[in-house]
């Protein structure tokens, strides 16, 4: 075991880096038989060398599909883009050519997902799905690109690298399984990684092991990481700034330290007044009253004000625009002021 | 003083449930007509613990640490392969077909799965009062409607939700009508398995606060089964720690989650992060090495040995047994313990 004491990673200002990325007023639907559903409506961010980003929001929020269209890799129909940039160093990746979008997607921006058993082809060796990467993009020989995966695989520390590269994906543990992933995501050096719930169906320790991987890799690299997850406690370890997503909208978002400690919207608020804590032995949990919206039928308004307890007769009727709080801080609430000032 | 649903007086005092060495071995086989047994799951290998009146014993551990195993032999839904199980002084492993109806009056389970332990085709009317078409004694025919639209309203639902189907609800309420359904028999104890891990954040609150409501009005006695560490320190007296099978340290929540004393625990519960950036940033976590061997084939000696950096050979040799090592009255099955705290620094 290793007691790694943290690096005091965060930067005082993050984000100083170059602006890798940056994704304004992002619509996403699926055009379902039963009607549009409303995935992601207007969602803006940006992303810079070095920095992790978290997305966070629990199921339904639209978060894991707007990392989907960042990659390009909605199914289209029934899924559509309707509205928004994503810019990459600058260009639109929406207006680029499919070839040109290829040449980003996998060597510039790369996705780790959730469940690795799933993405994983069964019937092909981990070494020969990692050596894909080489094969396809470098037209590296097969033997080449067994010895990168091979390398590859040391890296991301999965134990006689060398001896595993032909075996098989249910020949791994949860674990190993997705550092397999993770391999296949650094495999062309990409400047960004976007991981969708990485940890998710992780055991607690091998998800300290896995997240101490990815910091571990950034810092090596320099590469932004985004992260989507539904856990705070992972975000508070990890991030430097958080997007919180609620129905498909961004509805506050800023450095993680003001987000954790001067929320700003009664969602976030409620988030984590509804969480238990290892540190804590508290009272009474503090729930969020209801459940969250269909995105097929979201409420008028704001999206969230059958479930808040600052709404008013105003939050039924318009819909609350990004308010910026301080600088670098925003938060889609009439009453934000109130929050943040009778907040936690 | 807590009453149950009949107004009978619940007491404390001697436990409700007590267990001992109780073992679950799932055979592993070759061949198809010679069939013979080649191995064994060792799923649960030897666990005791009590469970007191009205209290909540949480059961914590990583997948395949034997705790919903545990769940399901204490309901026979597994039959034990060795161990006693007393619940009142009755050993629920030796009764017969007729007791095991009754114990399973006493004793409820909430599943983990919503969409899966409810049947699809049954109105939650019917799912709540089918337990009273076996136990015809506990509420008379002609009280059952209202009893239904009690339940419904305890649980937070609205009694007109009886006629509606499983697939109408949401995982939360879900979940809410399980639990409705638990409560039908009057139970002393329910097993609760996993009952939160399935919802959402803002969701999950709702029931566990619901769960304690119940707990302190019916002074029943909750089995908790999670692995969400913060999960189970919220709403447990007491924590038992599992891993491959065994009880590695048990005790009071307060003593299990800021003095843990096996280096297991404390490998745990330094690696659950606390959404507080500020206390993140000066915590030192204990990243442990590889992962959790198979039952199949566990390590000799000390199971968790080989992913310990306190190891050394008597642990291989020796297999520390659970006792009290500190007079703290929180035993630890660790030759080397020591307290050390990790939660908080």
């Amino acid at each position: 075991m290793t007691t790694a004491a943290r690096p005091e990673a965060m930067p005082a200002t993050p984000g100083t880096g170059d602006l890798l990325l940056e994704v304004s007023d992002l619509h996403v639907e699926f055009r379902t038989r039963r009607g549009v559903v409303n995935a992601v409506n207007g969602i803006s961010y940006t992303l810079h060398e070095r920095e992790t980003l978290a997305i966070l929001g629990e199921s339904g929020s639209g978060k894991s599909v707007s990392a989907q269209a960042v990659m390009g890799i909605i199914d289209t129909p029934p899924g559509y883009v309707t509205q928004g940039e994503i810019r990459y160093r600058g260009e639109d990746l929406l207006t680029m050519a499919e070839s040109e979008r290829r040449a980003v997607r996998g060597q510039q921006i790369a996705m780790i997902f959730q469940d690795a058993l799933t993405a994983l082809n069964p019937v092909y060796s981990v070494g020969w799905q990692i050596a894909e990467m080489y094969r396809v993009h470098r037209g590296s020989s097969r033997k080449v690109g067994y010895a990168k995966a091979a390398e590859l695989m040391d890296r991301v520390r999965i134990p006689s690298a060398k001896e595993r590269v032909k075996d098989y994906p249910h020949q791994f543990s949860g674990g190993m399984r997705q550092r397999v992933m993770i391999a296949m995501a650094l495999a062309l050096d990409p400047d960004i990684i976007i991981a969708d719930e990485p940890t998710t169906a992780l055991d607690v320790t091998v998800q300290a092991q896995i997240m101490d991987l990815l910091s571990t890799l950034q810092e090596e690299t320099g590469m932004g990481l985004i992260l989507i997850t539904h856990d705070l406690g992972v975000v508070a370890d990890v991030a430097d700034k958080v997007c919180v997503m609620y129905a498909g909208k961004v509805v506050e978002r800023g450095p993680v330290r003001d987000i954790y400690h001067n929320t700003a919207h009664p969602y976030s608020e409620g988030l984590m007044a509804s969480i238990p804590r290892l540190d804590q032995k508290g009272g009474q949990l503090h729930p969020i009253k209801g459940a969250p919206p269909s995105l097929a039928n979201i409420p008028p308004g704001c999206p969230f004000h059958p479930r808040c307890p600052y709404a008013r007769e105003v939050c039924t009727t318009d819909h609350p625009p990004l308010y910026d709080v301080a600088p670098r801080r925003q938060s889609a609430c009439h009453f934000w002021e109130e929050v943040l000032a009778g907040g936690n | 003083m807590a009453t149950d649903l009949n107004g009978r007086p619940r007491t404390d005092g001697e436990p409700l449930l007590r267990v001992e060495g109780l073992v679950k071995h799932f055979p592993l086989t070759q061949g198809i007509v010679f069939r013979k047994q080649i191995g064994a799951v060792q799923a649960v290998d030897g666990i005791s613990f009590e469970l007191r009146r009205g209290e909540t014993l949480g059961l914590v551990g990583e997948s395949g640490c034997g705790k919903s195993t545990v769940a399901k032999t204490l309901l026979r839904l597994e039959e034990p392969t060795a161990g006693h199980a007393y619940f009142q002084g009755k050993d629920i492993f030796a009764l017969g077909k007729r007791e095991l109806r009754a114990l399973r009056r006493d004793i409820q389970i909430v599943f983990q799965d919503p969409y899966a332990s409810l049947n699809p085709r049954m109105t939650v009317g019917d799912i709540i009062t089918e337990p009273w078409e076996i136990h015809s004694d506990v509420v008379p025919k002609d009280q059952r409607d209202a009893r239904v639209s009690d339940l419904l309203r305890r649980v937070g639902l609205n009694p007109d939700d009886r006629n509606r189907y499983p697939h109408q609800f949401s995982g939360g309420q879900r979940q809410r009508i399980g639990i409705a359904r638990a409560l039908t028999l009057n139970p002393d104890v329910i097993i609760c398995d996993e009952p939160v891990s399935a919802l959402d954040v803002s969701v999950q609150a709702q029931v566990m606060n619901l769960l304690e409501e119940i707990q302190d009005e019916f002074g029943i006695a909750f089995v908790f089964i999670a692995h969400d560490l913060s999960v189970v320190r919220h709403i447990s007296d007491r924590v038992a720690v599992m891993y491959l099978g065994r009880i590695v340290e048990i005790g009071d929540e307060k003593d299990i989650y800021e003095r843990p004393t096996h280096p297991y625990t404390q490998a745990l519960l330094s690696a659950v992060p606390i959404p507080d950036p500020d206390i993140e940033a000066g915590r030192d976590r204990i990243v442990l090495e590889g992962d959790v061997p198979s039952p199949a084939n566990p390590p000799s000696g000390f199971r968790f040995r080989t992913r310990c950096w306190k190891a050394e050979d008597i642990c291989a040799e020796e297999d520390p047994a659970l006792i009290d090592r500190f007079g703290h009255g929180h035993p630890s099955a660790c030759h080397f313990a020591e307290i050390r705290e990790v939660v908080t620094s």
